[in-house]
């Protein structure tokens, strides 16, 4: 498996599920206002990605083609149960803030996006490898949103603090809008730019090109 | 791609399959999970009423300081310990939702939007070595600007001072509302009073706007305001004003000042701190 290196670094910049199929961007506001949540997030959906990419690619030539979405769906949602399950029992306090985060993996359009595109049509191990991938993919994206958010929000990172904050006796004015959803869609917003520079070919055409203005106003 | 694949029974078959396969996969981890996510609710929930009280002692585990709590069940109509220890009412939002164990708010009664209310509620207590009252620990619980905020509040022995509020559930805007769980400004409530001097049913405590002015009168029943959480703060002076009025502990801690009153000698000034750190023979 020559390609495997490349299974896995594809979707992290270059085709990365966020940034370019612009997926999965309603959790990443939710769950990014501190890099613990959006770590254990980053790992839960890493989990349920490449587990279900297997489960889905070892039936693959069972599954009979008219209930395949919901075959797939099905299994989706078991793995996305056991973890959340999981997580209760070993991370109390993070599943307490991610609450219906977790459970909402199950729509994240990621997963279906990769099991139906890759998974139905790869053998197991690079659809595992395929999930990984892009459960990282959208990982980098949390974990970058994540920084910045908890850096200027809170001033913290993994609830250490790094700006001491004027509430606390420190200088650091908290930036209260960075831990708001809005401050996401900036942040993607930016990333989505920066790897469009890096990459000029990921930029769309417009789909509407806007026409001169070719009337003369009222004098 | 065989056409047998996509056949009616086919698809019938695999469909039964997969779905006994994954519920049992799902109710197997729910159920060998089971324990240690109780242990963990468990742990969460003492951890927030000694995090109230302001017991913390990070050498020892939760179970160890927790043994000097004693938990007791009041019955909020009569204002009284209950005989004996009813498990169920210390789940007490379940019990909110069981008609035989609440009762409905009126709308002029509902100060706090709960709309229903248990018939009893689960209080933690901390004894001083004498037997007399040290701390005394309140669920509490009201609506803030996005849902119901769940919290403890820890009362001194003299029924009356602050020791601590904790919030263990809320989703208020975090930055704004969500500073009622800054440590700083929890500890501006510790040494204040709920109640004024002669007015022992209605608390006098609230969250004001703005800085509360340490040299006016009545400054020790204030609580500074939190800066952009107006209806937050609300919520917080609603829950205090329910649930240590006359429908909330009210009664209750009418009966236990009542009965220490016969003992006054006993409720000489209590050293809130020194105290605390020393697991009590319970």
């Amino acid at each position: 498996m020559s390609n495997t290196k490349e299974i896995v670094i594809t979707p992290l910049f270059k085709n990365n599920p966020i940034a370019l199929q612009v997926l999965g961007v309603c959790s990443a506001l939710a769950v990014t206002t501190n890099m613990n949540n959006a770590v254990v997030m980053t790992l839960a959906v890493v989990a349920v990605a490449a587990l279900s990419g297997m489960f889905i690619s070892i039936i693959r030539n069972q599954i009979p083609s008219n209930i395949r979405i919901i075959v797939q769906m099905t299994i989706i949602a078991s793995l996305v149960i056991v973890v959340d399950q999981v997580l209760k029992a070993v991370v109390y306090d993070v599943s307490k803030q991610l609450s219906v985060f977790v459970g909402l993996i199950i729509t994240n359009c990621i997963i279906l996006g990769r099991a139906e595109a890759f998974a139905m049509k790869n053998p197991p191990i690079p659809s595992f490898i395929d999930g990984v991938g892009n459960g990282l993919g959208y990982g980098v994206v949390l974990l970058f949103v994540a920084f910045f958010r908890e850096l200027f929000g809170a001033g913290t990172l993994f609830g250490y603090e790094i700006l001491p904050l004027v509430t606390n006796g420190g200088w650091y004015y908290s930036n209260g809008m960075m831990l708001l959803p809005p401050s996401a869609f900036f942040l993607i917003g930016i990333m989505i730019w920066l790897i469009r520079t890096k990459y000029p070919e990921q930029v769309e055409k417009p789909d509407f090109v806007i026409a001169p203005n070719t009337r003369k106003e009222a004098v | 791609m065989s056409s047998n694949k996509d056949s009616i029974g086919r698809t019938v078959i695999v469909a039964l399959v997969l779905c006994v396969v994954c519920s049992v996969v799902v109710s197997a981890a729910a159920v060998m999970l089971r324990p240690m996510q109780q242990f963990n609710m468990d742990q969460d929930r003492k951890s927030n009423i000694l995090r109230a009280a302001g017991i913390v002692d990070p050498s020892k585990t939760v179970d160890e300081l927790f043994e000097q709590i004693t938990t007791r069940i009041v019955d909020l109509r009569t204002g009284q310990f209950t005989e004996e220890f009813i498990p169920e009412a210390e789940n007490f939002r379940r019990a909110a939702g069981d008609p035989s164990m609440s009762r409905s708010l009126s709308r002029g009664e509902d100060v706090a939007s709960i709309k229903r209310q248990p018939m009893l509620m689960p209080v933690y207590i901390v004894e001083a070595n004498d037997g007399s009252i040290e701390k005394l620990i309140l669920p509490v619980h009201g609506y803030g600007l996005w849902s119901t905020m769940f919290g403890f509040l820890a009362l001194e022995g003299d029924l009356n001072t602050v020791a601590g509020l904790g919030f263990y559930e809320h989703a208020e805007t975090p930055g704004l509302g969500g500073e009622i769980d800054n440590p700083s400004w929890r500890a501006s409530w510790v040494g204040k009073q709920i109640f004024a001097e002669g007015q022992k049913d209605n608390p006098a405590l609230r969250v004001v706007r703005g800085a509360v002015d340490t040299s006016e009168r009545g400054a020790e029943h204030r609580i500074d305001g939190l800066a952009g959480a107006t209806l937050t703060a609300n919520g917080v002076t609603n829950m205090i004003q329910f649930w240590l009025g006359e429908s909330g502990f009210g009664p209750f801690l009418a009966n236990l000042r009542a009965a220490s009153d016969m003992d006054a000698s006993e409720l000489v000034e209590q050293d809130a701190d020194a105290d605390v750190l020393e697991v009590d023979e319970v």
